[in-house]
């Protein structure tokens, strides 16, 4: 780890003007990544801007839409969280396959998606859900808000203060976890409302979190696994490394969708 | 089995009492003291710059930007190891070529001289107030190197044109090792029936002990003298080499401490470079010098294991009966040789070919290549896994083209009489190969195997069940055996037991702990012995300044190597203390009986406490000091004189899912024959990890390097170490055959399950996909693509 200086502001205003005025400046939102990155000095920000501290950052309401979660909330809150169990239990399933307990009592929700890891698990939520993602300073869409590795719709010094998620009529999450680092391979979240059914796939994308479209018609008229199983992913967009091929992750794919249909068909 | 506190016993706490390890204690309330947990008065940290490159020639080093930076102490390369003519790092087993050549042992500087070999070789070592200052400043040496083509893989590094990494052994060969008769085993397959051959490789491992490799240096300049605080499994061995080869210090100026140590797998057999520049630094800086290896220097520089890759062919009669195996392995030796690599592919593996089974012939050739990789050495189980994992799966292999069940085909080629001479240099001494066999077969209930599978068929999963029947040497070694061999050291065992005036009793030993329970099972012998509660006795050992030598712990050697040696000084403290008894009785000593910890004259109840000849030989007052010594010390080396022989039967039942090429172990038998057990809850816990570690090769763990050297799993994001829910609960058994040559009748656990389990799951694997080409570690992607390429070739079939 390199030296930097700490900053724990307790208002967004203050946490904001030391990001504005640093541009070396990194938000630390709970340090699951950022934390062993610094270890392993792959990153010498000039300043850590800490927001746990920041009054309205966590917690969890229930909207006449559905449910809203505070950026710094704990992923381990969103998993024991009644209303989150009462209004989306598919979310709150998902929460509890983060990582491990020791990740799932300090990553946020925030943290996940400012990242957008391609192997995040939270990304797959928000996209299927239709979630939208709500800054300092505006709301932005989920369709708009994931932009590719590690790319998202944020500006510089910008900060998630919370996700607006939406009630669906049913929804479900399955995993395929990398052996090693127990990361998503392939995770799949189904989220089947009156209009439409949206599959958002990630692990597996060369640019991240991506819809599966294909799916999402098929399942809107015959919503069975059976129905997948005529499918066929294109792996070309797929990731290839040490731990499967694009066609494997393209099986999985196929696989964990079938597996999450089935649980709520 | 019911544990039962150590403390419990009040008494004695007699062999085969599964007590609870008295270590345990300190272990879990964070009371050990590992080598990190030191800390010497104004001592520094070094820092290793390491090589980028898996292959390049270093035109320069450029220190000086570095040496100014903040809290730089000194900055040393090769260049100053050469100036203090330090001497190269060593291997010490000598292995000569079939032409009878000698092995060819390219240079092994602790820092690089010219070039670097593998990607985490060592090129400079910077010493300074704190790490990050050290890292700081490594960051700033410049080193002009010159790539160099790399060979990367074992299969192509002898090819004429690979690029060479020592100039001593060309087609980076470093021998071309033979066992065996040639011609008897050439006239057996003559007279074959039937031949079954199998290509396999064996996986490279990475060791992952859970405590890091770690070193303090110390220089006293007013007693001119060194001490090293390391992670060594065997201290005196590390003195030994850092004195007689590489010239640090003469032995009685080099005092060796392993205090804890958390786990070694062998890998901490070594004697690496960090902890010989630790110590050589301490003198130059005139402080001490510490290091710890962080989690990714460890992927990089500890010794690897396994990694061979092998051809070879079984003769079988008309009725199914072995007649010769041949067998040719490149064995991976990395970039240069380690401390006993050269002896794991040869005298453990290749002695080993043999298994359970009554072959008549063997012939097995062994070249040991260089490779621009980490060197490869000792690993859990060490060259004896691998022969376990060649001669199990070529004994399923032709028991399923045979069509012969392959349980009963093993059993057939079992050897039943002992001892057994085998045609590869081992002779064993006992065993019993069918009850190891049928219980593990009755606790697996083969007889229910078939309705599981058709059961599993229905709900679209693949069920197989596989064997593994081995064997292992250990109690390592005869010590004129090996030296004919090739050993550079003997490999006797020290003990020394020190009776106190009270009564209690602390015993040396130079065999080494780390993690293996030594503390509680060598304890739990000298109470059962003289009668004293198990508190009353305390192991000592890891310290070359407190016990004189020894040979430390590696090939399941301290049960049958130490404890006897153990016995052999008790045997002399009871000799002693009976004579001291005698005059206390004052009674003949041919009517002293000694039993449940008195000195009893027989036929009467005139009787006095061990505690009391324990007094009584320090205050000398009812003996002639003429006669007998004051005092009750004694001390015994002991030489084995026979390898022992564990052996037993692992059965393997898996369920492979298809659709994900997930494959979950669904019952695992492990029926283990290890002569004596002082204390099954250890051994139990020795086989659980061990099997840990083998379904671990065989389905999770492999060092992966790129075609560039670049090692690809340097972390725990790509090496899949397993997780409790990767392994499955075990059923465990025991049968015993007493060891015939050693006095407990002891044959050593520590490394049974990692040398039998990998053969017992790819036997379930192969059997449940109904292919032999299941190659290691059977990752799912890996599963899935078999499960695919079968599917594509039934609907072409269609």
């Amino acid at each position: 780890m390199y030296s930097f200086h700490y900053r724990r502001p307790t208002a967004l205003n203050e946490a904001l003007a030391v990001l504005h005025a640093d541009s070396e400046a990194k938000m630390l939102a709970g340090g699951q990544t950022l934390i062993p990155t610094l270890k392993q000095r792959l990153a010498q920000p000039t300043a850590l801007v800490d927001l746990s501290r920041i009054a309205g950052l966590s917690g969890i309401q229930k909207t006449a839409e559905g449910v809203t979660i505070g950026a710094m909330t704990h992923h381990a809150d969103v998993a024991r969280s009644p209303i989150v169990r009462e209004v989306i239990p598919a979310l709150a399933d998902l929460a509890g396959q983060i990582g491990d307990a020791a990740v799932r009592n300090r990553g946020t929700l925030g943290g996940s998606l400012a990242n957008n890891d391609p192997t995040a698990d939270y990304p797959a939520a928000v996209l299927a859900l239709n979630a939208v993602v709500s800054t300092d300073h505006r709301s932005i869409p989920a369709d708009a808000y994931f932009q590719g590795l590690f790319e998202t719709a944020l500006e510089e010094g910008e900060i998630i203060v919370a996700v607006e998620f939406p009630q669906v009529d049913k929804a479900a999450y399955a995993k395929f976890r990398n052996p090693a680092s127990r990361y998503a391979m392939a995770g799949v979240f189904v989220a089947k409302t009156a209009a439409e059914v949206r599959v958002a796939v990630t692990g597996a994308g060369q640019s991240g979190v991506f819809l599966w479209e294909e799916a999402g018609d098929v399942l809107a008229s015959d919503f069975s696994p059976a129905a997948v199983d005529k499918l066929a992913l294109d792996p070309s967009d797929l990731m290839s490394d040490l731990h499967g091929s694009a066609e494997y992750r393209a099986q999985l794919v196929k696989v964990m969708t079938k597996r999450a249909v089935a649980s709520i068909a | 089995m019911t544990a039962t506190d150590a403390s419990a016993f009040s008494t004695v706490t007699p062999i085969g009492a599964a007590v609870r390890r008295k270590e345990d204690h300190r272990f879990l309330t964070g009371k050990g003291r590992y080598t990190d947990d030191f800390s010497r008065p104004g001592q520094t940290f070094a820092y290793f710059l390491r090589s980028p490159h898996a292959h390049a020639a270093i035109r320069s080093i450029d220190v000086s930007a570095a040496r100014a930076m903040p809290g730089v102490v000194d900055i040393l390369t090769g260049a100053d190891l050469a100036e203090d003519k330090i001497g190269d790092l060593i291997c010490g087993w000598m292995i000569h070529s079939k032409d009878g050549s000698p092995m060819k042992m390219g240079s092994h500087p602790a820092l690089a001289k010219g070039k670097v070999r593998y990607v985490g070789d060592h090129v400079a070592v910077v010493i300074a107030e704190s790490l990050h200052q050290a890292k700081d400043a490594a960051a700033a040496i410049a080193v002009d190197y010159e790539e160099l083509p790399v060979a990367a893989g074992l299969a192509t590094a002898q090819e004429a044109g690979a690029p060479q990494l020592h100039d001593i052994a060309p087609r980076n060969t470093a021998f071309e090792w033979e066992l065996g008769d040639r011609a008897a085993t050439e006239a057996a397959f003559a007279k074959a029936v039937r031949v079954v051959s199998l290509d396999l490789v064996n996986n490279r491992l990475a060791p992952n002990a859970m405590e890091p490799r770690a070193a303090i240096g110390e220089y006293d300049a007013g007693d001119e003298a060194y001490t090293l605080w390391t992670t060594t499994q065997n201290p005196h061995v590390a003195r030994l080499v850092l004195s007689a080869f590489v010239g640090i210090a003469p032995e009685h100026k080099l005092r060796v401490i392993a205090p804890d140590v958390g786990g070694g797998f062998g890998s901490k057999i070594f004697l690496y470079a960090e902890e010989t520049v630790c110590a050589w630094a301490s003198k130059r800086v005139g402080r001490p010098v510490k290091w710890t290896a962080e989690r990714s220097e460890s992927f990089l520089s500890d010794a690897h294991g396994r990694d061979h890759l092998t051809h070879a062919e079984l003769a079988l009669d008309a009725g199914g009966r072995i007649l010769g195996f041949r067998v040719h392995t490149r064995a991976n030796m990395g970039a240069y040789l380690s401390t006993f690599a050269s002896s794991i592919p040869t005298y453990l593996y290749g002695t080993l070919l043999s298994g359970q089974y009554d072959m008549p012939a063997i012939y097995c050739e062994v070249d040991a290549v260089y490779t621009n990789t980490a060197p490869v050495d000792a690993y859990r189980g060490a060259g004896r896994p691998e022969a376990t994992f060649l001669v199990e799966r070529i004994m399923e292999k032709a028991a399923r083209e045979l069509g012969e069940d392959p349980a009963e085909f093993r059993r057939k080629n079992f050897i039943t009489k002992f001892p057994h001479q085998t045609p590869v240099i081992l002779n064993y001494d006992t065993g019993d190969y069918a009850a190891s066999l049928d219980k593990a077969m009755q606790m697996a209930d083969i007889a229910g195997f078939p309705a599981r599978k058709a059961e599993a068929a229905r709900r679209g999963r693949l069920r197989g069940i596989g064997y593994s029947a081995y064997i292992e040497a250990c109690g390592l070694a005869p010590s004129s055996a090996v030296g004919s061999l090739g050993a550079g050291v003997g490999l006797w065992e020290s003990a020394e037991v020190r009776v106190n005036p009270t009564g209690n009793v602390e015993v040396l030993t130079g065999s080494h702990s780390h993690g293996q329970g030594h503390e509680t099972t060598f304890a739990q012998l000298v109470s059962a012995r003289l009668g004293i509660p198990i508190d009353q006795v305390t192991i000592v050992h890891g310290d070359t300044d407190k016990v004189q030598f020894g040979m430390g712990t590696y090939g399941s050697r301290s049960g049958a190597v130490g404890m006897s040696a153990i016995v052999k000084a008790l045997d002399k403290v009871e000799a002693k203390a009976r004579k001291i008894a005698a005059y206390l009785l004052e009674a003949s000593e041919g009517d002293i009986e000694f039993k449940d910890g008195k000195f009893t004259v027989a036929g009467t109840d005139r009787a006095v406490p061990f505690a009391e000849v324990a007094l009584g030989a320090y205050t000398a007052h009812k003996f002639p000091t003429s006669e007998i010594e004051p005092g009750l010390k004694e001390g015994a080396f002991y030489d084995p004189i026979n390898f022992t022989f564990p052996a037993g039967c692992h059965i393997c039942e898996v369920e492979v899912d298809p659709e994900t090429g997930v494959t979950d172990i669904v019952k695992f038998t492990a029926v283990d024959d290890f002569g004596v057990v002082i204390n099954p809850m250890i051994v139990e816990g020795q086989v659980h990890g061990g099997i840990a570690q083998g379904i671990g090769q065989a389905l999770l763990e492999g060092v992966t390097y790129d075609s560039d050297g670049q090692l690809v799993t340097g972390s725990y994001m790509d090496y899949t170490m397993p997780r409790a829910d990767d392994v499955p609960r075990f059923d465990v058994g025991l049968t015993e055959t007493r060891c015939t040559t050693n006095p407990l009748g002891i044959k050593g656990c520590g490394e049974a399950g990692a040398i039998a389990a990998p053969a017992a799951v790819i036997n379930a694997m192969t059997d449940a996909l109904g292919t032999e080409d299941v190659p290691m570690p059977a990752t799912p992607a890996t599963v899935w693509r078999i499960c695919e390429a079968q599917a594509a070739a039934r609907r072409a079939a269609e």
